[in-house]
């Protein structure tokens, strides 16, 4: 089986062509493509309901694929569904563990169902147990375990056959600001030795994590590409804020006329002060000649800042345009 | 066969772990054993008449008639009737409900692995019940002198009859998520299998006979004589390998239904 590989899948650990999955009458994902490199972290980014368990599902061997294909490390997850899945490590939204268990005995038995070797078994749970962070609880009922730490045992059982590829559906939900850093620097960490698919519905997430996001929409893929590409591919414009305090009809009229500002709008005031947010042309940056201007005229400058469109208003531009569009 | 070994010791674990396999070998051992005490007495009894009349002309009370097989034939069959469906209610519907039914399906083991480790690991727990059983029935043996020709046969038709109960009861647990309504459907479906066998009396065409030799008590009846029937044997084999087979279907239309 091996020898069929090298070349087999050109680098694409992960390749999902024409996929679509169809819950009866329900489509819930229709006609995704796009393909893993390997050693990457790529984010699936999409609101409720997008779609992105699903695919993932189809990925891991879970849900056979309607229409389309979808292969593992070079291998159909239909015609060679054990082959596949012993290169695969998933972690579902929920956590699929057995409550009665302890943490090693749970670990132990999925090493054995993921194919370790016997000899190898204990030691992989050693190592994961470590790696995860729950060494200190391994003697416990994963019943009487905390979300946090209930997450980690899932993803220490995603991890136990050391898998080519992990999907990993929403890894840091439930967890508290301190966890989701400790998984994220853990998937982070992860990279390079795994394919990683993570997905997720909350936007700073794939900026942290990911070197490449697809995002998803009822079902379609709307954009793809790295978190930056994102920004500028949707924005035409740099964004300033400026926070000034001085006459606000003046002030708007003042910085229209500074070189290079395409839109001058006011977003706040509170009583004197004004924030007031610039559209300058792409590639330039008009900050200095804003100071000047504000400062010349005798007005108090408090704040300037360039701001990039965030994660949140690409996003929701991007769905929204495809919810227009759906209408 | 390493991958059905381990989904049996994690259910054997899973039973032992929780109150299921103690409860249900308490019933078993309570229910039975008071059984085969009244049996016993009754026994004594009637020994007892004979003797006061001399013992001679009447003929000799046989064990195996007085308390092997009326118990096989009637008494444990309606307790195992009611304490598998406690087995085996749990062994879907909770893999479904909590969702690691999600883990077994994506790892790389085929479904039939899952299937007969789950039914390995109930049968288990099925053997032990009879294993109970038998520390009665070893008692016999050291205070009289049963025919262990039946007794072997008995003990044969009650592992297959709890084996045929239990893999329907399996497939049907695949189809809730909630324990308690497949152990109840369970129990009506065995329950309606087992007094199918009530039409022999009053069906008359053929079509009513059939029907009435598929209850799953009619087969028991040779085994519990003392004979081995190929027939009787086929027939359980056959439920068994139904089940199974209806299970793996059920459970290729699992994927993606959570
Ligand atoms: N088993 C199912 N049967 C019928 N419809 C389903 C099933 N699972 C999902 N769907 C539908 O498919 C669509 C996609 O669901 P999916 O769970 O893949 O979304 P998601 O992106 O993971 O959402 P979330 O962020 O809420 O987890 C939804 O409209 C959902 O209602
Ligand atoms: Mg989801």
């Amino acid at each position: 089986m091996r020898a069929s590989l090298p070349g087999d899948h050109h680098g694409h650990m992960i390749q999902v062509e024409h996929l679509t999955k169809r819950y009866g009458p329900t489509v819930a994902v229709s006609d995704v493509s796009f393909e893993v490199q390997k050693g990457e972290v790529l984010g699936f980014l999409g609101p409720n309901g997008a779609g992105k368990t699903t695919t993932m599902r189809v990925i891991t061997g879970y849900l056979p694929p309607t229409e389309g294909k979808v292969s593992v490390a070079g291998f159909d997850v239909l015609e060679s569904p054990i082959e596949a899945k012993r290169r695969t490590g998933y972690l579902p939204e929920n956590p699929p563990v057995y409550p009665d268990m302890t943490v090693s005995e749970y670990l132990g038995f999925v090493a054995r169902i993921k194919a370790v070797p016997r000899a190898e078994v204990k030691k992989r749970v050693e190592e994961v147990s470590e790696k995860c962070a729950v060494t200190d609880v391994r003697g416990r009922q994963i019943g009487k375990l905390s979300k946090g730490y209930r997450q980690r045992v899932g993803l220490a059982q995603a991890l136990i056959h050391n898998p080519e590829v992990l999907v990993l559906d929403e890894p840091t939900a439930g967890l508290d600001p301190k966890q989701i850093i400790e998984t994220r620097e853990l998937i982070k960490n992860l990279a390079g030795q795994h394919t990683v698919v993570l997905s997720t519905h909350i936007l700073p997430e794939v900026s942290k994590t990911c070197q490449r996001v697809v995002v998803i929409n009822r079902g379609q893929v709307v954009a793809v590409g790295t978190p930056d590409d994102l920004t500028h591919h949707l924005q035409g414009y740099e964004t300033v804020v400026v926070t000034a305090e001085g006459p606000a009809a003046e002030m708007i009229d003042k910085l229209q006329r500074v070189e290079g500002v395409n839109l001058v709008e006011p977003r706040d005031a509170a009583g004197e002060r004004l924030t007031i947010e610039l559209h300058a042309e792409r590639g330039k940056d008009v900050r200095p000649e804003v100071a000047r201007a504000v400062v010349e005229a005798g007005w108090k400058l408090y704040e300037i800042k360039t701001t990039g469109l965030s994660l949140e208003e690409i996003f929701l531009q991007l769905t929204t345009k495809d919810l227009g569009e759906a209408n | 066969m390493r991958n059905i070994l381990a989904i049996a010791g994690k259910e054997l674990r899973a039973y032992f772990h929780s109150p299921i396999a103690y409860v249900v070998m308490t019933i078993w051992a309570a229910l039975t054993g008071f059984a085969f005490y009244l049996h016993l007495m009754v026994y004594s009894e009637e020994m007892f008449y004979m003797q006061g009349r001399g013992g001679m002309g009447a003929p000799p009370i046989n064990l195996n008639d007085v308390i092997i097989r009326p118990m096989l034939e009637g008494f444990l069959l309606i307790v195992l009737l009611f304490l598998t469906p406690v087995i085996t209610m749990r062994l879907f519907a909770e893999e479904k409900r909590s969702g690691s039914i999600e883990l077994l399906l994506t790892s790389p083991v085929t479904d039939l692995e899952i299937i007969l480790g789950k039914y390995l690991g109930a049968l288990t727990l099925l053997v032990s019940l009879m294993v109970l059983t038998f520390v009665y029935v070893g008692l016999l043996f050291l205070y009289g002198n049963p025919d262990a020709k039946p007794v072997i046969a008995g003990a044969l038709g009650m592992l297959l009859f709890g084996a045929a109960l239990l893999s329907i009861g399996m497939w049907i647990s695949t189809f809730s998520k909630n324990q308690i309504i497949a152990g109840a459907v369970t129990l009506a479906v065995l329950l309606l299998m087992y007094i199918l066998v009530w039409l022999r009396g009053v069906a008359t065409g053929p079509v009513g006979q059939f029907i009435a030799g598929l209850s799953l008590g009619i087969h028991i009846e040779s085994f519990a004589k003392g004979v081995i029937d190929v027939g009787d044997l086929l027939y359980y084999v056959s439920v068994i390998f139904l089940g199974i087979f209806l299970t793996a279907r059920s459970v290729d239309a699992l994927k993606g239904r959570p």
